[in-house]
């Protein structure tokens, strides 16, 4: 599996028994200990699922819950906005209100972080070395849809064995949609274009065909339970419905940039006001032709101080 | 009213009711107490710990610090399962001289930080139970602070404190490190000496109110210099 097959050769002297985990056994059964996720409490970007009883730190989640914290992110005319909090909780304890919950895979791509903050972390930086290698080896960048797909495969082979991350890989490359001769709109609505176009085309009777390839921004959001799914708009964590609200009320095509990252940020905002595991401070990047942009890092007091004062 | 109370795992405390038999399962781990904290400042880091290492009800030594050197620049604090200290900082020694012999070069805190967040990881399904702090200086010589949770997650921190008082004492080092919750508070750089005193007054602090903190403090000063200790006596009780 490709936790061990990264980290065998290092271990190799220091992990005798427990390779086996990553086997086909999950846990090391043969020595008699017990395969919990964590001891006591590890950091987290999750909550506690009050509905399993008596179990502590319990793989596995029949009920799947919501991660806790809020990460956002939206595509527009001009690219994507990536917006995320930064609190990580270890049980009700707030063990930092600093994280870095984006992660710059590489300057065109990012990754966001839900979920087990260990995992996140581990799996995307474990992501951002498999882009490189695929860079070296084909001298072209990495598409965002193949990027994702490398994540989802990685983490599903550890399905059922207490992985928690809901990330969303966004980023730009030359793989858009193709713009068509237009005859789609006849059909009515370019959307149903697009998602002809996804499928490849080929299944739904070829009406129209492409004419050239445009650069496009793409956003994937990919989960520990394998789920992969490309979407214009997606918020993850147990803040999510307070900033799908906020997103779904103010966002349309034709946003500017800053009308769109002001949209991000006040989604994010609200989410901290009323969920209690999202909190800390905005960050917020935006992905477009060039790479993607740090645009702010803004404490969500001042946040507060600042809404306050406009209304 | 007097309750009797058991430790279940990582030193929570259960209440004890009759509640007919019960099934005893053996437990890999164990909850040994102990503080850690460190702290960056501009040119120095300091990493400190308490001497004490419990089980349960008892004490078994007065004089286990938790604070490991690494390098001549790094300092790694440790609290949790003792076991899983030791087998742990074992590791890292073996890995360091391995870079050290593949590398020519002392590894960096950095590097060390990322290392041991890998090392954590690979035992995701079997956690080291420990708490881990290093504090030391980066390349450029400031002074840095890693911390990380039981399987590798890690970020850089002006400061932290971890183990058995660490909720206690993060609030209090919010506030005079970071200045946090403070409203027209001129925001002072650290000196060296004004860190330390804050340090013991700090664990002093927690040794009145953790039972696990206690005995001894052992402060170690990372400078250019080289690492300074110090010990400090603290509560016995």
């Amino acid at each position: 599996m490709a936790l061990a097959s990264v980290l065998s050769g290092e271990c190799a002297d220091f992990s005798l028994d427990f390779r086996q985990p990553f086997g086909h056994n999950c846990g090391p059964g043969q020595s008699g200990a017990e395969c919990d996720a964590a001891p006591g409490d590890s950091v987290s970007f999750s909550v506690k699922n009050p509905m399993l009883a008596g179990d502590d730190d319990g793989v596995e989640r029949k009920i799947e819950f919501l991660h806790g914290t809020t990460t956002l992110a939206f595509k527009f005319e001009h690219g994507v906005i990536v917006a995320v909090d930064s609190r990580a909780t270890a049980g009700s304890y707030i063990a930092s209100q600093t994280v870095k919950k984006v992660i710059e895979i590489n300057p065109y791509l990012l990754g966001t972080m839900a979920g087990g903050a260990a995992d996140c972390s581990f799996w995307e930086r474990l992501l951002a070395r498999q882009c490189r290698i695929y860079e070296l080896r084909n001298k072209e960048r990495i598409s965002v849809a193949a990027a994702s797909k490398l994540l989802a495969n990685m983490v599903y082979q550890y399905k059922g064995m207490g992985l928690s991350m809901g990330t969303m890989v966004c980023g730009w490359d030359k793989r858009g949609p193709a713009s068509c001769t237009g005859c789609c709109l006849k059909m009515g609505s370019l959307s149903t274009c697009q998602l002809i176009d996804e499928v490849e085309g080929a299944a739904v009777g070829l009406h129209h065909t492409p004419l050239r390839r445009q650069d496009s921004a793409w956003l994937y959001y990919v989960d520990s339970e394998g789920n992969r799914v490309c979407g214009d708009l997606f918020a993850v964590g147990s803040g999510s419905m307070y900033a799908y609200g906020v997103m779904d009320s103010g966002l349309r095509q034709d946003l500017t940039v800053d009308e769109a990252c002001e949209l991000g940020r006040r989604a994010i905002y609200q989410a901290t006001f009323r969920d209690a595991y999202s909190g800390g401070q905005v960050n917020l990047y935006h992905v477009h032709s060039g790479g993607w942009t740090r645009i702010s890092q803004e404490d969500v007091l001042m946040l507060h101080q600042k809404y306050r004062d406009q209304a | 009213m007097f309750v009797s109370q058991n430790f279940g795992e990582s030193g929570k405390m259960k209440e004890y009711h009759y509640a007919g038999p019960t099934e005893h399962r053996f437990s890999p781990y164990a909850f040994n107490g102990g503080t850690v904290l460190a702290v960056a400042g501009e040119d120095f880091a300091i990493v400190a710990s308490d001497t004490r290492l419990s089980e349960g009800y008892s004490i078994h030594s007065r004089d286990s610090p938790k604070c490991y050197k690494l390098t001549d620049t790094t300092v790694l604090g440790c609290s949790g399962f003792h076991g899983d200290c030791l087998t742990l900082t074992k590791i890292i020694d073996a890995r360091l001289k391995m870079y050290k012999h593949s590398n020519n070069k002392t590894m960096t805190s950095g590097a060390i930080a990322a290392m041991l967040s890998t090392i954590l990881y690979s035992r995701r399904f079997f956690p080291y139970y420990v708490y881990n702090i290093i504090g030391g200086l980066d390349e450029q010589g400031k002074g840095a602070v890693y911390s990380f949770d039981p399987v590798g997650s890690y970020q850089r921190d002006t400061y932290k404190a971890g183990g058995s008082a660490s909720a206690m004492l993060q609030p209090l080092l919010d506030n005079q490190i970071g200045f946090k919750n403070m409203e027209g508070v001129e925001h002072v750089p650290l000196t060296k000496d004004k860190a330390v005193q804050l340090v013991k007054d700090v664990f002093v602090s927690a040794a009145e109110r953790d039972v696990y903190t206690g005995d001894a403090l052992r402060i170690c000063i990372v400078t250019k210099e080289g690492i300074e200790e110090q010990n400090i006596p603290l509560r016995k009780d």
